[in-house]
């Protein structure tokens, strides 16, 4: 094998074995795969099921009970459910802040460079606090992208988001995948799963239930053609869920 | 951390109805404290030995004879006394914090009412808080006043009686015996109807006799009358003893006390808010993913707080020291005692943040904790009972208000405990506060 291809096909991420406790309850529970660069991941399941959980374990927001994260060298890009940025701060103040503190070599280029990726460059003087929910977001996925990371986590990134301003946060997320980005998303949203991840894990009460595409899935409950939330859901059932 | 903390600084900028809020509410709440600490309270509790015998209750002076134990029967109205046999139970009582002060009356105080030579002198023993000293002095004070003014009355009626004796004559009595007095009338006429009569060496040397007797009697009770009404304004003294440090005026007290109060909700509530809203934003799990130690993001929000309450409760001290007399050559000390006080304070804050997922959050807890806090620490020993009040303490030592307090007095008023005890007590406290905070934060991502 050439190294060249040792290196295409080693994982941008890689979890084994992850378990995480709280107390008796199991939030996760023996969870292992791996995600290649530039790939885009969905996971998807019911509430509860440890969608979160999984992603600040992978995050380095939380400590695993049991298990391993194979991280890329430098930072895996974050971006919460809940926008994590500062409302009294400008969209410009937020970015440069967050620069600083990330430690880059040259903080306003990669804040000129987030401005111009996300289109708020006009907007950059205004508080974040005025700005809408979507756009908001997309400040919140800058912050996440500052470092330029290999993978970018992002946990139910379209939630509070209307249609029109979900679509653009997609074809955002598509093209950071195509420069190579390995992105991981939680969603509740199936229907986005199916069209935006190349693979989807299926998590439920903290058991990865299946991971592969979401065509597979289909497959699996032998509903190929047939609606992909209805498969999923068929899915959970005769999983036991 | 400097750009966190520049972060900060820009928000609170940005939240100027915040910052208002922060200043005025911490004053107007220090104005309130100190317009209330110029009252007292209604009956101290105060240790009382009467040393005394009780043959000796009843003082006679002329012909007047007062019965003592009634005016320890109107200082008691005022007062919770707590009977003692010595003085050396009645010291231990204070010390324990049983009383808030002890009242001696020696056993001479009689003797010398009665005399009236030398004013009678009664001890009031205090512990060594402003606070204390004052509710026990104004009330005994003005009870030793209402005492003053009775026995000075019925003082000048003895000495009128005694005016009037030499100038009339009479029969007062004398060791057991009466004595006959010709009065300074009677003489008068007496020895100018002698002087006109009588030859040289005239068989009337008794009556001239008489004359010379009543004449040294006369210059030595006019003698005695001086030294009377020179203790009218005053027949009773009292001598006040303290028993830790020196007394401090309760205008100075009140100072200390307003900007412990200030420091404390400013430094409180700025911590405990800034740490919270850390998560109110949902920031707090981005920055402690590798971008900053939870510790460093601690110190950063004591740095905050404590900076700016300092900066904030200087300036109000050198406000007030415009108006209040102090003493500025002790401005070191105040630097010192506000800057670790706040740091105190902003290690109670952040632990209080630590705990709230929301400013709203936090500030609620920081202001619940803190008002029965600052009220805790200014009960008075002897105001509640022996056994709460040892509680009190404990509490009181618990938290950063009291030493702050105490440093503060200390560093305008050269009170006691001393300024380094207290110090190192309020360190203590910020090191336990910023362990608790960390603690707290580990459940927290």
């Amino acid at each position: 094998m050439s190294s060249a291809t040792s290196a295409a096909s080693a994982p941008a991420i890689a979890a084994r074995g992850l378990t995480k406790r709280y107390g008796e309850r199991e939030a996760l529970r023996d969870v292992t795969f791996e995600a290649r660069p530039g790939e885009r991941m969905g996971i998807i399941g019911p509430n509860g099921a440890g969608k979160t959980t999984l992603l600040s374990i992978l995050a380095g927001i939380q400590s695993p009970s049991a298990g391993d994260v194979t991280r890329p060298s430098g930072r895996v890009g974050w971006v919460p459910q809940q926008p994590a940025v500062y409302s009294k701060l400008s969209v410009v103040e937020n970015l440069r802040l967050f620069a600083r503190l990330e430690r880059l070599a040259d903080p306003e280029a990669a804040v000129e460079r987030m401005l111009e990726q996300t289109g708020l460059r006009d907007r950059a003087d205004e508080e974040l606090g005025r700005l809408s929910g979507g756009n908001r977001q997309r400040v919140n996925v800058a912050v996440g992208l500052l470092a330029a990371p290999a993978v970018l986590l992002l946990d139910e990134p379209s939630s509070a988001l209307d249609p029109r301003q979900r679509e653009r946060l997609w074809q955002f997320i598509g093209g950071l995948a195509s420069e190579g980005t390995s992105v991981i998303f939680s969603t509740h949203n199936v229907g986005e799963a199916e069209h935006y991840a190349e693979r989807v894990l299926v998590l439920a009460d903290g058991e990865l239930l299946f991971e592969g595409t979401p065509a597979r899935l289909a497959e699996a409950v032998g509903g190929e053609g047939a609606d992909f939330e209805a498969a999923f859901v068929a899915f959970l059932h005769a999983e036991g869920h | 951390m400097r750009w966190l903390l520049l972060k900060d600084l820009q928000i609170l900028r940005r939240s100027p109805l915040l910052v208002a809020l922060l200043v005025i509410y911490p004053v107007a709440i220090a104005l309130l404290i100190g317009f209330a600490l110029s009252r007292s309270p209604e009956r101290p509790r105060v240790a009382f030995v009467n040393l005394v015998p009780p043959s000796e209750n009843v003082i006679t002076l002329g012909n007047q004879r007062i019965d003592a134990s009634k005016y320890s029967s109107q200082l008691f109205q005022s007062i919770q006394p707590v009977r003692v046999s010595t003085r050396a139970q009645a010291i231990q009582k204070v010390r324990s914090g049983d009383v808030l002060a002890a009242l001696i009356i020696p056993a001479d105080v009689t003797q010398r009412l009665t005399s009236g030579l030398s004013p009678a002198q009664v001890e009031v023993i205090y512990n060594g808080d402003a606070l204390k000293q004052s509710f026990v002095q104004s009330t005994i004070s003005s009870k030793l006043a209402e005492a003053n003014a009775a026995l000075a009355g019925t003082l000048k009626t003895v000495a009128a009686q005694d005016v009037d004796l030499l100038l009339r004559g009479g029969t007062f009595s004398l060791l057991g015996r009466q004595v006959n007095i010709l009065g300074l009338r009677a003489t008068q006429a007496i020895v100018t109807a002698s002087r006109g009569q009588l030859p040289r060496h005239s068989p009337a040397r008794a009556a001239l006799g008489r004359v010379s007797q009543f004449a040294n009697l006369a210059v030595a009770n006019l003698d005695l009358s001086k030294q009377v009404l020179s203790t009218l304004s005053q027949p009773l003294q009292v001598k006040s003893t303290l028993l830790h440090g020196r007394r401090t005026p309760l205008d100075s007290f009140a100072v200390a006390v307003a900007v412990a109060v200030s420091l404390m909700f400013v430094c409180v509530l700025l911590a405990a808010g800034m740490l919270a809203l850390e998560r109110e934003e949902n920031a707090f799990g981005r920055l402690v993913r590798g971008l900053v130690r939870r510790e460093s993001l601690l110190a950063e929000k004591m740095i905050l707080a404590g900076g700016c309450s300092f900066l904030v409760t200087l300036l109000m001290l050198m406000g007030i020291g415009l108006f209040v007399g102090l003493d500025w050559s002790r401005f070191a000390l105040w630097l010192a005692a506000l800057l670790v006080g706040a740091l105190a304070f902003a290690g109670l804050g952040v632990a209080i943040g630590s705990l709230a997922r929301e400013v709203r959050a936090a500030s609620l807890l920081a202001l619940l904790l803190s008002l029965p806090l600052a009220f805790l620490a200014l009960v008075p020993s002897g105001a509640v009972a022996v056994g709460l009040y040892d509680v009190v303490r404990v509490v009181s030592a618990a938290f950063p208000f009291k030493p702050a307090l105490d440093a503060i007095n200390t560093a305008l008023n050269g009170s006691e405990p001393g300024l380094v005890g207290s110090l190192l007590h309020l360190l203590g406290l910020a090191a336990a506060f910023g362990v608790i905070a960390r603690l707290a934060l580990r459940r927290f991502a």
